[in-house]
């Protein structure tokens, strides 16, 4: 069954501290993963790859650069479960 | 009535005897690098795990660190130079189309008439020649076979480039194989994905160099691409290799991978769950990215430090440029 976009954010938040060690509470929906995350390129390819296999969803390497803010990665994800 | 052809009787099994290396003479810091991609010492660290690359100077040649690391191994093993039977030399950066590195080095060496040819698979070469060389001691072609990985990356880079230039380095590695009582060397998986062609490539073709359309040639990567690839499903290539070799990682002394970039490498430990006591190798933090050379150079360098005993179990793997990729376990010399 598809997640609903909290429930992303929440998956989301999850990996994102796992990989940088940033509190899930500071995952925010307009947080940018560069500027306000300090998340660099290598980071974001490895939260991608997890994302990927957590929500079951592709999430092709040209989008990745379109994935600037946290809620672009959530609605991606929403809309790509399908 | 027609004769029963002759064919080479086999040996059972093979094994590394020994590993030289020969390293650039100039030791170059990041602060070196910096200035024309505009970054600096820290962040250069913290994409990359670099602190030095060592890169040949002008008077310092593929030949010459290819020579010095293949005698180096060739003492080590104690073997005579022409009781080796074929030379493998894998690289991108001898400057010239042909003759092959290979032959020269045989010669030079002492191992002439050895048959001697090269080998294009990038950062995944030298452990394609130990899956050649492997073959050729088995099946009884050579007695000993000298696999080197060795490349002068440096004259193959572009100092504004911020993709793979400033990770790049220049250094040799070699290796003996030779015939064991015991299995020293397990089946090699390995293959190529040229879908990614492109992913890490010479900017241009020397044929539009030629006719003066660009300039010198120069390696360039989609580092997020090869990263991801890198990583995920190298993961997967590792695996295999401890299956078919029929090992966990928990037998492991070392994990010994290309050195492409500290943060591959530590994603790669963390997804092969590899067990504390397992040495990693990361040469690249005082070598840098060698490409062909940097799997000999790194299992060198932990056997030279004394962080893993010979008859140790390593789990070799390389990757890169094409995309190629090939993983063994290896005994430790």
């Amino acid at each position: 069954m598809a997640l609903s976009q909290n429930e992303v954010l929440t998956g989301l938040a999850e990996i994102v501290n796992e990989e940088t060690g940033i509190d899930t509470e500071s995952v925010k929906m307009e947080k940018s993963f560069v500027d306000d995350l300090d998340i660099d390129s290598i980071s974001m390819m490895t939260i991608v790859v997890n994302a990927e296999e957590k929500f079951s969803v592709k999430i092709p390497d040209d989008e990745v650069k379109n994935l600037i803010t946290v809620g672009d990665a959530v609605n991606f994800i929403t809309q790509a479960q399908g | 009535m027609q004769p029963t052809l002759n064919q080479y009787k086999t040996t059972q099994f093979s094994r590394i005897y020994s590993i030289g290396a020969s390293r650039g003479d100039l030791v170059v810091t990041n602060d070196d690098v910096a200035g024309p991609i505009d970054s600096s010492d820290e962040w250069i660290r913290q994409r990359t795990g670099i602190i030095t690359r060592r890169r040949a100077s002008k008077d310092q040649s593929l030949m010459d660190m290819a020579v010095e690391a293949s005698t180096q191994a060739i003492k080590r093993a104690g073997i005579d130079p022409q009781e080796i039977g074929a030379v493998i030399f894998s690289t991108i950066s001898h400057p010239y189309q042909t003759p092959s590195a290979a032959t020269m080095l045989a010669e030079k060496i002492g191992a002439n008439p050895a048959p001697a040819f090269d080998i294009s698979a990038a950062c995944a070469g030298y452990c394609y020649g130990i899956a050649q060389a492997d073959a050729l001691v088995r099946s009884g072609v050579a007695k000993y076979v000298l696999v080197v990985g060795g490349e002068k990356l440096s004259d193959f880079i572009d100092p504004t480039d911020r993709s793979i230039s400033f990770l790049l380095a220049d250094g040799a590695g070699a290796a003996i194989v030779g015939p064991s009582d015991t299995p020293g060397i397990s089946p090699t998986v390995w293959g190529s994905d040229g879908s990614k062609w492109e992913s890490v490539s010479m900017t241009d073709s020397l044929l539009d160099f030629r006719d003066g359309l660009v300039s010198w040639p120069t390696l360039r990567q989609d580092g997020l691409t090869v990263f991801k690839w890198a990583v995920w499903e190298m993961v997967k290539v590792a695996k295999e290799a401890l299956e078919v070799a029929g090992v966990k990682a928990e037998d492991l002394s070392a994990l010994v991978t290309h050195q492409a970039n500290i943060r591959i490498i530590d994603e790669l430990v963390k997804q092969l769950q590899l067990p504390d006591n397992v040495v990693v190798a990361r040469d690249i933090i005082n070598t840098g990215n060698t490409s062909a050379a940097s799997v000999p150079l790194a299992m060198d360098q932990i056997l030279q430090d004394g962080l893993v005993k010979s008859g140790g179990l390593a789990l070799q793997i390389g990757f890169g440029a094409g995309l190629a990729f090939a993983a063994q376990v290896v005994v430790l010399p």
